[in-house]
């Protein structure tokens, strides 16, 4: 069995709007921050797994991102995949 | 209607499980029976409510983690044979998470967890949830959600529409919904899913009666 790190990255789509990223943004310029254009906020999400290879792996991951991690009527997700 | 028995879920977290099983009984006499999440046995209830509360606390998203219990699991089955779910607040966010209805909610647009009393119009009759079969009415009842701000896509906004599928919308929209939509149903109306809490409007003394007959209709076959 192989083990893997992965992070997953889940955000909301950009036709939600995200309140809590414009109030971030909003304190963000007030710190004096310049140049913000947009500013929204995500989860991310680490898991260690084990599994035959990465394709098993993969599999597993979509359907926790699919299922469970992310909504994806209003979320979208991707994630990064490491051998450990 | 002697030995029909509503079933009120109660999910680690659940905080309107006691009001709705006490306007039930005490203000419709109709009896009710608190189902454990873990349970998946619905055989001896005859329709159920999901009440409001912060389910598993919210973790992950509202109702994201409830949508996996055996209860709702069991769910399924019940919903297909026509008994009747009403969802309330999270209730509301159980059913979207779990695909009984469409749609999502997400944070007010406001930031602000509302506490108050909405003005509602009754928009649809489907289901027979509402006291409007002739003509459009208003409503007032309790709302108490951070995160009520009904979204769904274009498609599925216009799949609601075309179906009078929208129970309720707000008067002075609240949080940002999206088309003002306060409450929904399936297409076969015995689900529906609003945020609003008609169980806190029952009784005169404490805000109102216009929760009463919706309420009330889950006895409806």
């Amino acid at each position: 069995m192989d083990q893997f790190a992965v992070k997953v990255f889940v955000r909301l789509r950009p036709s939600v709007l995200d309140p809590a990223g414009e109030a971030t943004k909003s304190a963000s310029i007030k710190l004096g921050a310049e140049g913000i254009k947009s500013l929204r906020i995500g989860k991310m999400i680490e898991v260690k797994i084990e599994g035959n290879g990465e394709n098993e792996v993969r599999g597993k991951i979509d359907l926790l991102c699919d299922r469970l991690f992310a909504n994806t009527v209003i979320e979208d997700y991707e994630y990064s995949l490491e051998k450990l | 209607m002697d030995n029909f028995t509503v079933g009120v879920v109660v999910f680690p977290g659940s905080n309107c499980d006691r009001d709705v099983s006490w306007a039930l009984e005490g203000c419709l006499d109709i009896r009710t029976k608190y189902l454990w999440h873990e349970s998946s046995d619905l055989s001896d209830v005859d329709a159920i409510v999901l009440p409001g509360g912060f389910s598993y606390g919210d973790y992950l998203r509202c109702g994201a983690i409830a949508r996996f219990s055996p209860l709702i699991n069991a769910l399924d089955e019940f919903v297909k044979s026509g008994k009747r779910v009403l969802g309330i607040c999270n209730g509301f966010q159980i059913l979207t998470e779990s695909g009984f209805l469409p749609g999502a909610l997400v944070a007010n647009k406001n930031l602000n967890f509302i506490c108050d009393d909405v003005e509602l119009d009754i928009v649809s009759s489907k289901g027979g949830w509402f006291n409007n079969v002739d003509k459009k009415q208003t409503i007032k009842l309790p709302i108490a959600h951070g995160e009520g701000r009904y979204h769904c896509d274009s498609d599925t906004l216009k799949k609601l529409v075309d179906n009078e599928l929208i129970a309720l919308r707000y008067k002075n929209n609240p949080n940002g919904s999206s088309f003002d939509i306060a409450g929904i149903t399936n297409e076969k109306g015995n689900v529906l899913g609003l945020m609003p809490h008609p169980e806190r409007a029952c009784d005169e003394t404490v805000g109102g009666t216009d929760g009463l007959f919706t309420l009330k209709s889950l006895i409806l076959k």
